[in-house]
């Protein structure tokens, strides 16, 4: 399970710690819809709740001086109420159609927006801080963390304010009946709200507790479905079965846990109106016994405390429910406000022109966060035009220098420079288009082959996308599919090999077209006769622009201008690959044995 | 994968009266499952209701017996004091604790059932073969797992409060009956309305939550494919098209919400509103029979009261009612996972061997589902105990796929796949694994530790462990990891490179001393250096193994007895590699690649010197 709570700086933020207040305002804030025209939802809601406490007491009027008028029901007076009581109903439920539609229009538009603010956020993270959290679990954050807030933004928000009106109603007209009882119906209120103010951290706690339960379900679940072909491989069904079933009870357990003290709360509500109720009619009866009201003021009264103690239990209920969509909140909050460490200088940034692009590596060191350093010191300088073939042993700090060449990370210290810019101070939409990266395993998207070559150049034309094919010497590969540049890959690419999809991916950078390609093992998975073919026709098209190969296989290294040698972190040797191959040094070990694997035949 | 069958769209459910009815029927499923904590939530809900119409009842009581006639009399005794506050405070335990009962037993029941349901779709995804994990998109199948289970049940949260105002709606209308039957029929005419408003909203809400619900599994769907491109994103710069991409299922996704909370907005309202002007109604016919004198006044009184405290909760029935749509739709989503057929089936039979494992197809045709053309052609291929043959061929010509069928990850379509001797649909499950193991192309490595990665749980020594990790040339850089073995890895790998994963993944398989061991191209970010130390671990360790190993290179080629070259899913050649070199112009096209290659480019250096 994954460790939370050891936080660095490039960690997701498992919940914000803002406090109750603070949530509530950075989202409203980060969902300014949901404040749009809420002042006239707030109006049609106190027409909504002055109709529903006028109701019953027009109701009662009719009761009290009507059917039970002196001197025998006055049936005048009964009707006229009722029509009265029917206008109300009829307005109050027109207002409270109102309200609900707008909220809904309110609260969804504000959510999307929400959601859509984190989605964006996530993938403005770095790949470093993005891989922090279990692909489930970032799910988790724009999808049921969201959810969960709905329900408070919906009907919580407006009805906590709607209660207080309802509550301030109720207590104007309590002391206008007796000063007396009013007071004693707010003695009773005060242990209510001690308690309540007690249980909300707690409760908060626990629906904390809920949301990272319910991250860890999803990343759990996940796993089954990511990890089918491994878990059928090994036959590890039952394992990881019991590994969801541990996430599953975990879940279970602490939301009936949060549910149960929400429902703590709640009887303390009801505990609240049932014994207020009592003091009154006690109070009350030695009142009127006393002659200092009548028997029906004490009856009214009651009435009254029915119409106060209704909103204070509903309020109770808020709160909880609010405790929930904070936590939820706090989710989405705190992967927004993790900060994005390798940042879009955005408008600041400096826009550089296309053409022939000029590399300088300067002192640059990096480490993971607490790890030993991956590269040290490493200064290098790659000239326009030129193929560079980086080579080294696994774990040699490779990929790291293909990352940090296309900002990928940020180095530690020292600085990259594109045509002398660092790159920390270049626009992303002006980097992404003059620098591409082939990544090992580039990710195919469920669409088929041509949408997804286009995913980098979505207006390439047809003819734009078979000249690429061509070029790269791809026809025949794309003929023997089933369905040509139709075909659909299926979920992630599944529906191909690992080499074929490594040929999408290259056909989707050549696509691109930048000045700078940078393939990290891109060809790692393509058998050798087409990988020959391919890196052929990436030397044709890279002879215009420069190139940066990572590679085990050396045939890529031979047809370099430059060879990078990395041995743990530091470049040991540079140069061209006879050059270095007469040096007798690492790269002509390497390359010795190479050559002996190949002519081994 | 080209609309296999199995993607067809999940059944969306007629909008009809069969809603109403097939929500109970999930709802009463439900309740039987869970008959303990619902009767217990049932049995509070009826306290609850039984208090709240008996704390009308005893507030009038107590008006007329102890009030009144200490009002008359202008004093009151101590004990009519201690009356009122103990009748009432005993109505009030009862009422609590049938608030607490039905609460928390309804949170229990509720939750039981989700866990429940989780755990059977969790199954099926395990249990399904993997042709049906490539048809769902795995946004859908989490969706499925999470966001639909909680639909589903999410209804047992009012539910037994609603069987509370059921239960309080007999007592009330057995009162109004015995004060008025005239009055009662009027105020029961209530009821029927409240079902017709329902039946018209059902009908409008059904199909609406059925596109939200939809809509919800297709957010989660893109999130979760863009999350999982992320580095693709972030290196085509495509972070603005994957925010348009999500932004337009979101915004689908908000108005079908709206839709949803439009049908609502109308619901409540009047399912609110028809109580209230039944006890206008009442009333008002109430007034006219006392001033005929048929009815004392206090009668009307009383019934409107009755009616004015069943107003509120009524609306629980209504939170019920409105609930049901996406019960309904939740639970039919759910069961398109449950019932989903096609799981691998098992039969009995044993691997006893301790030898190495001889694996043997014969004449296996296999097509991807929905594709017509198939991506093996009758191949036939025998790896005898002990032996090491090598797939070679073109990228795209099916080797990984025979790699699975000799595994039966995926089933052939004709031809027959044997271990031992034994037909492998006929082995009983956890056969397979127990003897042979795969490396795939693809790592996948669990969020668990390097040896929780490694043993997969099982109990081992850190000797065997670390062996295993030597063998796969991983034990030094596990080594310098910041807890050793006990470093977690995380579902992505964490800060592994490639090569390091795919070497965890090799002691992985290593580890358990496999009788046949599957290398699918499983050393291809490993560098030749590191993999030739591999292969020669392996070679040492594989006395008592048969490989079977996909691969390019001419080092891992070598090492085999056999070589079986592969064009488009068929067998072109099989022989040693010095044969099918030979023989087989594709094959030598393949393998010599290179070496022609650097040939031709010192041949290029030489006449460009020369020039």
């Amino acid at each position: 399970m994954s460790t939370a709570g050891t936080s660095e700086s490039s960690r997701i933020d498992g919940q914000s710690q803002l406090g109750v207040g603070a949530t509530l305002r950075r989202g409203f804030q980060l969902s300014p819809e949901l404040k749009v025209g809420l002042w006239l939802t707030v109006g049609l809601a106190l027409v909504a709740t002055v109709g529903r406490v006028v109701i019953p007491f027009v109701v009662q009027q009719a009761t009290d001086n009507g059917i039970q008028a002196e001197g025998g029901p006055d049936v005048g007076f009964v009707l006229t109420a009722i029509g009265i009581a029917a206008g109300v109903v009829l307005v109050t439920s027109l207002a409270q159609y109102a309200v609900n539609v707008r909220l809904f229009r309110a609260a969804e538009s504000g959510l999307a927006t929400l959601r859509l603010k984190a989605f964006r956020h996530i993938h403005d993270l770095s790949v470093l801080t993005q891989s922090t959290e279990r692909r489930g679990a970032l799910v988790s954050r724009v999808t049921s963390d969201v959810d969960t807030i709905s329900m408070f933004v919906q009907f919580g928000g407006l009805m906590l304010l709607v209660s207080s009106a309802q509550i301030v109603l109720a207590t104007i007209l309590m002391v206008v009946y007796s000063p007396v009882l009013a007071a004693v119906v707010y003695l009773c209120l005060f242990p209510l709200v001690l308690l309540v103010r007690r249980l909300q951290p707690v409760l908060g706690r626990s629906y904390g507790a809920v949301r990272e339960r319910v991250g860890d379900l999803l990343g759990a679940i996940s796993e089954a479905i990511v990890g089918a072909t491994t878990i059928r491989a090994y036959g590890v069904e039952d394992r990881t079965a019991t590994r969801i079933d541990g996430a599953i009870e975990a879940h279970r357990r602490s939301a009936i846990g949060a549910q149960v003290r929400s429902v703590m709360a709640f009887a303390s509500g009801q505990t609240f109106a049932g014994v207020t109720t009592a003091v009154v009619l006690v109070v009350g009866t030695v009142l009127a016994s006393r002659g200092d009201l009548t028997l029906g003021e004490l009856l009214a009264f009651l009435f009254l405390v029915n119409l106060f103690t209704q909103p204070v239990l509903m309020a109770t209920e808020i709160f909880t429910e609010m405790q929930n969509a904070v936590a939820g909140w706090r989710r989405v909050i705190g992967v927004i406000d993790t900060p994005a460490d390798v940042a879009d200088p955005g408008a600041d940034g400096v826009v550089l022109d296309r053409g022939p692009i000029t590399i300088d590596f300067e002192g640059v060191w990096f480490a993971y966060p607490g790890g030993e350093p991956v590269l040290r010191d490493v200064d290098l300088r790659i000239e326009p035009h030129t193929r560079v073939a980086v080579v080294g042993q696994t774990g040699s700090g490779k990929t790291t220098l293909a990352k940090l060449l296309t900002r990928l990370m940020d180095p530690s210290d020292g600085a990259v420079r594109l045509d002398g810019t660092d790159l920390r101070e270049v626009s992303f939409a002006s980097l992404r288009q003059r620098v591409v990266l082939v990544p090992q395993e580039g990710f195919l998207f469920d669409d088929d082959l041509a949408g997804n070559i286009r995913f980098a150049r979505p207006e390439a034309t047809d003819e734009e996308l078979a000249l690429a094919i061509t070029e790269l010497g791809l026809d025949s590969w794309v003929d023997g599919l089933p369905h040509g540049l139709a075909t659909q890959v299926g979920q992630r690419g599944e529906s191909l090999s690992a080499g074929e999809r490594q040929l999408v991916a290259i056909a989707r950078a050549y696509l691109a077209d930048p000045d700078l390609l940078v393939l990290d093992e891109a060809t790692s998975a393509v058998d050798p006769a087409t990988e020959v073919r391919v890196q052929r026709a990436l030397e044709g098209l890279t002879t215009g622009r420069t190139s940066v190969a990572i590679a085990h296989r050396l045939s890529t290294a031979e047809a370099a201008d430059l060879v990078v040698v990395v041995d743990a972190g530091r470049i040991v040797e540079l140069g061209p690959h006879r050059e270095l191959v007469g040096q007798g040094g690492v790269y002509a070990r390497m390359h010795r044995s190479w050559a002996a694997q190949q002519s081994s035949g | 994968m080209s609309a296999p069958a199995s993607s067809a769209p999940v059944p969306r459910p007629v909008a009809d009266r069969a809603v109403l009815r097939r929500g109970l029927r999930v709802i009463w499923g439900g309740m039987r499952a869970q008959r303990r904590p619902v009767s217990v939530a049932v049995a509070g809900s009826v306290l609850w209701a039984a208090a709240t119409v008996g704390t009308a009842g005893a507030i009038g009581w107590l008006t007329a017996e102890v009030v009144e006639p200490a009002v008359g009399a202008r004093r009151i005794e101590a004990a009519g004091l201690w009356t009122i506050f103990g009748v009432l405070v005993a109505v009030l335990v009862v009422n609590v604790t049938g608030v607490i009962l039905r609460r928390v037993y309804a949170t229990i029941a509720g939750f039981n059932l989700q866990a429940d349901y989780r755990q059977r779709v969790t199954r099926q995804y395990l249990r399904l073969p993997l042709s049906w994990h490539h048809a769902h998109p795995s946004g859908q199948l989490l969706s499925n797992a999470h966001a639909d289970v909680e639909a589903t049940w999410q209804v047992f949260n009012p539910l037994p409060m609603a069987i509370g105002v059921i239960f309080m709606l007999v007592i009330a209308g057995t009162m109004m009956v015995l004060v008025d039957p005239l009055l009662a029929v009027l105020g029961l005419l209530v009821f029927p309305g409240l079902f017709a408003a329902n039946l018209v909203f059902q009908r409008v809400m059904s199909p609406r939550i059925t596109r939200a619900q939809q809509l919800r599994a297709e957010v989660a769907e893109v999130a979760h494919e863009s999350f999982e491109a992320g580095l693709v994103v972030k290196a085509m710069g495509r972070e603005d098209q994957e925010t348009e991409r999500f932004r337009a299922k979101t915004y689908e996704l908000r108005d079908a919400l709206i839709l949803v909370g439009r049908t609502r907005g109308v619901f409540e309202p009047v399912i609110e509103a028809i109580p209230t002007l039944g006890t206008l109604a009442v009333l008002g016919v109430g007034t006219w029979q006392v001033s005929r004198g048929d009815l004392e006044a206090a009668d009307v009184v009383q019934m409107a009261y009755l009616f004015s405290i069943l107003a509120f909760p009524v609306r629980a029935l209504g939170w019920v009612l409105a609930e049901i749509p996406r019960s309904v739709v939740g639970h039919d989503r759910v069961q398109h996972v449950l019932q989903a057929q096609g799981g691998m089936a098992y039969g009995s039979a044993a691997l006893t061997r301790v030898s190495p494992a001889s694996s043997r197809l014969a004449g296996v045709t296999y097509a991807h589902a929905g594709e017509e053309r198939p991506t093996i052609r009758g191949v036939s291929l025998d790896i005898p105990s002990g032996g090491t043959v090598a797939l070679v061929g073109p990228t795209g010509s099916g080797k990984s796929t025979l790699a699975n069928l000799t595994l039966r990850l995926v089933d052939a379509d004709t031809g027959s796949v044997r271990l031992d001797g034994v037909e492998a649909r006929d082995l009983a499950r956890g056969q397979l694994p127990a003897s042979a193991a795969l490396v795939a192309q693809q790592t996948f490595m669990f969020d668990d530790t390097v040896r929780g990665n490694i043993t997969l749980g099982e109990d081992s020594d850190d000797e065997a462990v670390w062996e295993s990790l030597r063998i796969a040339q991983a034990d030094e850089f596990v080594r310098s990891l910041p807890a050793g073995l006990d470093t977690v890895i995380g579902e992505r790998g964490g800060t592994l490179s490639g090569g390091q994963r795919q070497r965890i993944a090799l002691a992985r398989s290593v580890w358990r001393r496999p009788r046949l061991l599957v290398l699918d191209d499983a050393t291809s970010a490993v560098d030749p250096s590191v993999e030739q130390a591999i292969l020669t671990g392996l070679r040492e360790a594989r006395g008592g193994m048969t490989v079977l190993v996909v691969a390019y290179r001419l080092a891992t080629i070598l090492l085999a007895d056999e070589v079986v070259y592969l064009e488009h899913g068929a067998v072109v050649d099989q022989g040693t590699h010095g044969e099918l070199l030979g023989r087989c112009r594709g094959y030598a096209d393949l393998v010599q690649a290179y070496s022609r290659e650097a040939a031709e480019r010192a041949a290029v250096t030489r006449q460009e010197e020369g020039s």
